[in-house]
């Protein structure tokens, strides 16, 4: 996980107190629980997909399992996209949306 | 049907497959490839790179095993949404059924290159590559032999699998489980 560069944060705090505006709000990548796919295949794809660890990639398995969901990723809508299209390359149930919780 | 993956060393990954198997999983894959289709060629004469320009669907697929293996992007909702979903696929679901092709076709070709006429059967041996496709289309096989047999949560799915002998899904569901443990033992040669 890497941090905004500093000149993203200024920008930020300096826009503090106004209402957020649609296009900042970030998307997110949210995969289902399916009763098909392996335990240890979908811990696979969160590993080999978004070079998670095997600890972080079971926790997110554990909570697809138990949860129903979870969200794996965020960022742009575009990057968003690239991530659900390959979601579906492996086989998981995956959908993006906006985050607006 | 006992065979495992087994890691190989430096890499890739080896399953006992006698043949029977073999055949079984030939025939798998092959109406794999079937289900998923060539998808929509250009006409005899169109040029080809016509086909590097060429919008995929923007509908579902109508039959429930596409309908998983090629799911809606952003999920059940409002006009908006489905408008995203449409066009999400119009520039994916091409790609992804070649790439879902190329795996199934991966299996095949491997298949066919062992030869179990032997006592004992063949030992198949995957690349890494090669192996990654073969999970690929295992899993692909299960999600769709799993729709077709309604394999739903884990309670009713207990009861799929103590069904008698003499019910027609049972062949389904023996094909259903031993994919799963070649695909379990697959996972864990790449973890």
């Amino acid at each position: 996980m890497s941090v905004a560069p500093v000149e993203i944060e200024r920008t930020e705090a300096a826009e503090e107190g106004f209402a957020v505006t649609e296009p900042d709000v970030p998307w997110v990548t949210i995969v289902h629980n399916d009763p098909v796919n392996l335990m240890s295949y979908v811990t696979y794809v969160f590993q080999a997909y978004f070079g998670y660890s095997k600890d972080k990639a079971h926790k997110l398995m554990l909570d697809v399992h138990h949860k129903g969901r979870a969200v794996v990723s965020s960022g742009t809508r575009e990057e968003m996209e690239r991530d659900v299209q390959a979601m579906h390359g492996y086989g998981l149930w995956a959908t993006l949306s906006q985050d607006r919780g | 049907m006992s065979g495992h993956f087994q890691a190989l060393p430096g890499g890739g990954a080896a399953v006992p497959l006698d043949e029977v198997e073999i055949s079984i999983l030939r025939s798998l894959a092959v109406q794999l490839l079937e289900l998923i289709g060539p998808g929509d060629v250009p006409a005899k004469g169109e040029d080809p790179l016509a086909e590097l320009f060429r919008e995929g669907p923007s509908e579902p697929p109508s039959d429930p095993a596409l309908a998983r293996l090629f799911p809606d992007a952003y999920g059940d909702g409002d006009d908006e949404l489905r408008a995203a979903s449409a066009e999400f696929r119009r520039y994916t679901e091409n790609d992804l059924r070649t790439r879902k092709r190329e795996d199934a076709l991966a299996v095949v070709r491997s298949l066919d290159a062992l030869d179990a006429a032997g006592e004992g059967g063949a030992v198949l041996q995957l690349t890494p590559d090669e192996a990654r496709r073969w999970l690929g289309a295992l899993n692909d096989l299960r999600l769709t032999i799993g729709t077709r047999l309604e394999v739903k949560d884990d309670d009713e799915s207990e009861a799929l699998y103590r069904l008698p002998d003499s019910d027609p899904r049972k062949p389904m569901v023996m094909a259903y489980l031993w994919l799963g443990a070649l695909q379990e033992t697959l996972v864990e040669t790449l973890m």
